[in-house]
């Protein structure tokens, strides 16, 4: 590979989440000397998240990504209300991902999952605010030589009412950047909130609608070329020969060569033209000696490991499972199968390098900025504090774009390939994307249960077989556990003093990857149809079976309530109409589904209604909440109908949209959101909404037709949407 | 080859077969119409030939000579067509990435039906999102539209 940097590689530590807590960050706000001393632009900055202008706008900054689930919103929001900003005049802008690297990652963590840009954030972004707001006014009581304890600050106004005097925030400007960093500020109490709360229009949402909404994919540069790629169908497979006469001899065709000895690219003067190119050339591929491996190989894996006496114990175990059962009237046992998924997002994976002798610039849809910034550190062998990250929009992320930014490395490498400072876009097709993902896990689970003669649960099991995306990634696994493919058995909301629960990895070649909701996107399938199986056997209603198990101040049992009230849960659906109801404990949040429906004799199912309840403890923006719970209700019901990623010799089968299908408008059914903020913590909200619509669903197609689906999707069992 | 595109006539040097998206977003450099799936299955490259919404990754550019093209960037120049506006209004939007197209398949839907039923929508908007964002797309046409109660009465 032809190396242009000579920067030296400096130590560069890798700085996980655990390490860069809000705490440290909260009282580490540097003054506007340090943030100009460090490279930054501080000229009208009061500390890391506020600036101020003369003007009185107040621009607020903003560290993670944005890619549809609307934290640029409303983690501003949080600052503005300690800051007791006029909304009107905050203007959102993006951290600069370079000051960042380059002040020991001052902003906290930069990267977007887990639903926890708000839960993670919320305690030094409001003491960045309040911070900000004490400078303010302590500037003022100087400037009025009054007491400091005599101002109030209101919706952008400062304001002496003993002496009549008041202020925007501009004119204070200069003077609160100078004062010291308050060592202790005092947060609001919730109810003075009056930013969080509101429900206030997504600011990326304009530029969305003329087009001027700036993508990874959209990156324009003067001299770019483009690259497409054909990389290995079967993973871990190589480049063993290719012949690139044909792809050589098209119009605009620059250059042809391979990136990590897995991937065959072409670099054109535009991107269907490489496209194109790439697609001609015929590649001669070693398959690493997985060309044999098929779905069903893979599932015989899995099934072997429902059996196998080497698991790990799940850390809520209690009392004696087996004995429980023993002693139980009748015992219900039930295995559950949940496939491989790809992401999808509708933006492709792609990114844009440019590699200088002193610096290289990357332009890629994220949400893991600092990930791009150690993917080209550790591809290209450069310093971390000349890598230069251009923020934008990215065009869907459900996971695809944060754990894993081989889209990036690979451009690196292709610019690496290309005469300094020429820069490339690397661009994948749909059917590379759906074929070259990290799959949402393969996933076997086996629930076992007794029940006493009065309808109780006296004894739980459960065998979780499923791949595991932080062990395939080498993480430790303590205990042998994977907390991620075990999430939703490990603190159960009902009330079973007897039970066993288990896990075991099962490794195959199949890349593993962060999907939407991850474990709880597949967990709740087993585990609350488990719970409606057991009604069922007992004879009793689903939702009232489950409040006879669950705690009196659970709040799973609070959410529940409140949809099944929604819902009208004891009161008769329409004739022909029936219902499915679940809940789940996600990403620190309560959600609950019901589903009512119909089935006509084809198997065409028809939504009438679905109620989606959320508990998020603060809520700060609730529309985009709801949107948010929308949006996870399409993303379920999709899984659920169609999802499937099929493993045939070693391949990836489905490709695009017409055999990898997604729900569309005709097939969207009313979703009615149930918003609930008791106080107290802060829960997730991108990903909860998911966890509980598919087992709703499921447990409501079991009350229509009597079949209870265990495997998924449900179009292999007969059922398409009406 | 000439194109009409957005009220401007421009001078492409391209191969007739090349899909009309890759000539409006590499050639012509307007980035609003969008790229996802190449076989016209999701419809986030639709743009108006002669105000009818086609699939431009799979449309040859030739087939679009003679034609008025327009594109997301000409739809008002200022996000002021109503569409747009219901849009915000509706705060549809998750991501954005495939809501060019789907507002260009809105604007020609309105255009032909300015009171669009449930099943017309059903019928017009093909188009994939994966935020999904349909019940606000919905919501916004029927505003537009004047008749937004009309859904949830039929539906529940």
């Amino acid at each position: 590979m032809n190396k242009p940097l000579s920067l030296s590689r400096r130590h560069f530590v890798l700085t996980s989440a655990a390490l860069t807590g809000g705490f440290a960050i909260g009282l580490n706000l540097p003054s506007k000397a340090q943030l100009a001393s460090r490279g930054g632009s501080a000229n009208n900055s009061i500390n890391l998240w506020v600036e101020i202008a003369a003007d009185d706008t107040v621009t607020i900054k903003y560290a993670r990504c944005e890619m549809g689930q609307g934290s640029m919103t409303s983690a501003p929001q949080i600052v503005a209300d300690e800051l007791d900003a006029n909304w009107d005049q905050v203007h959102i802008e993006y951290v600069d991902v370079n000051q960042h690297i380059r002040m020991n990652k001052a902003w906290g963590d930069m990267v977007t999952v887990g639903s926890q840009t708000i839960r993670n954030s919320q305690e030094y972004l409001r003491q960045g605010g309040a911070s900000a707001r004490a400078m303010l006014v302590a500037a003022a009581a100087d400037a009025w030589d009054v007491d400091a304890a005599e101002i109030t600050v209101n919706n952008g106004v400062i304001r002496h009412a003993a002496s009549g005097r008041e202020s925007g925030f501009g004119a204070f400007a200069e003077a609160a950047a100078a004062q010291p960093v308050p060592k202790n500020v005092t947060l609001k109490d919730p109810a003075d909130w009056h930013i969080i709360g509101q429900p206030h229009p997504r600011v990326d949402i304009p530029p969305s609608v003329d087009g001027s909404q700036v993508y990874g994919i959209d990156t324009d540069l003067p001299g770019m070329v483009y690259a497409a790629i054909q990389q290995c169908p079967v993973f871990g497979g190589s480049v063993i020969s290719y012949d690139d006469r044909k792809a050589r001899s098209r119009r605009g065709v620059i250059d042809v060569f391979t990136v990590d000895n897995n991937a065959v690219v072409v670099v054109a003067d535009n991107w269907w033209r490489a496209n194109k190119a790439v697609q001609e050339i015929e590649v001669n591929w070693d398959t690493a000696g997985n060309g044999d491996v098929s779905s069903a190989s893979i599932l015989a894996e899995f099934r072997a490991n429902l059996d196998t006496p080497d698991a790990a114990a799940l850390p809520n175990n209690s009392g004696d499972a087996d004995s429980a059962m023993a002693s139980a009237d009748q015992v219900i046992e039930a295995e559950y199968f949940t496939p491989f998924l790809s992401h999808s997002p509708m933006e492709p994976m792609g990114a844009t390098v440019k590699i200088d002798s002193d610096r290289v610039d990357i332009w890629a849809s994220t949400q893991a900025p600092e990930g791009l910034v150690d993917e080209m550190v550790n591809t290209l062998d450069v310093a971390p504090e000349s890598v230069y990250v251009h923020r934008v929009q990215a065009g869907g992320g459900f996971g695809r774009r944060g754990g894993s930014s081989d889209y990036a490395r690979q451009a690196a490498l292709v610019a690496a390939q290309l005469p300094q400072g020429t820069p490339v876009k690397l661009l994948w097709t749909r059917e590379e994307d759906t074929q070259h993902d990290y799959y949402r896990p393969l996933a076997m689970y086996r629930c076992k249960a007794g029940l006493d003669s009065d309808g109780n649960i006296k004894g739980w099991k459960t065998r979780i077989a499923s791949g595991s995306i932080l062990g395939s990634r080498g993480a430790p696994l303590r205990g042998g556990l994977d907390f991620l493919a075990t999430e939703g058995f490990t603190r159960l909301p009902y009330q079973i003093a007897d039970q066993y629960q288990d896990f075991k990895m099962t490794e195959n070649h199949v890349p593993l990857g962060f999907w939407r909701t991850v474990g709880w996107s597949q967990t709740p399938f087993a585990r609350e149809q488990f719970i409606d199986e057991l009604a069922v056997a007992a004879g009793k209603d689903p939702y009232h079976f489950r409040l006879a198990h669950m705690a009196e101040d659970d709040l799973s049992r609070h959410i529940l309530t409140q949809v099944a009230n929604a819902i009208g849960w004891d009161q008769a659906p329409p004739v022909g109409h029936y219902r499915g109801i679940a809940t789940t404990e996600p990403y620190g949040s309560y959600t609950a589904a019901a589903v009512e429906l119909s089935v006509n004799d084809a198997g065409q199912i028809k939504i009438h209604r679905i109620i989606q309840g959320i508990n998020t403890g603060h809520m700060v923006n609730p529309d985009n909440v709801s949107a948010q719970l929308e949006g996870s209700t399409v993303w379920a019901l999709t899984a659920a109908m169609w999802g499937e990623i099929t493993i045939e010799n070693g391949r990836v089968k489905e490709g695009n949209f017409h055999d990898y299908p997604m729900l569309r408008m005709s097939q969207m059914p009313v979703v009615e959101t149930v918003l609930h903020a008791t106080g107290g913590f802060w829960g997730g909200v991108g990903e909860p909404g998911q966890a509980p619509i598919l087992p709703a669903f499921c447990n409501a197609i079991y009350a229509a037709t009597g079949t209870r689906v265990r495997s998924l999707p449900l179009q292999h069992h007969g059922f398409s949407f009406a | 080859m000439e194109l009409y595109v957005n009220n401007t006539l421009h001078e492409v040097d391209v191969e007739p077969d090349m899909p009309l998206l890759w000539v409006i977003r590499d050639i012509l450099n307007l980035k609003g119409t969008k790229f996802a799936c190449g076989i016209a299955q999701c419809g986030a490259c639709t743009v108006h030939l002669d105000g009818e919404p086609v699939r431009s990754c799979s449309f040859p550019v030739s087939a679009a000579e003679g034609k008025a093209i327009t594109t997301i960037e000409g739809l008002s120049g200022n996000a002021s067509h109503p569409v747009q506006q219901a849009w915000i209004r509706h705060q549809v939007p998750q991501c954005g990435y495939c809501q060019s197209g789907q507002i260009m398949t809105a604007v020609a839907l309105l255009a032909k039906k300015p009171q669009p039923t449930d099943a017309d929508i059903n019928a017009a908007m093909t188009n994939i999102c994966r935020c999904g964002t349909y019940k606000r797309m919905r919501d916004a046409i029927h505003d537009v539209a004047g008749n937004s109660t009309e859904f949830y009465q039929a539906q529940v």
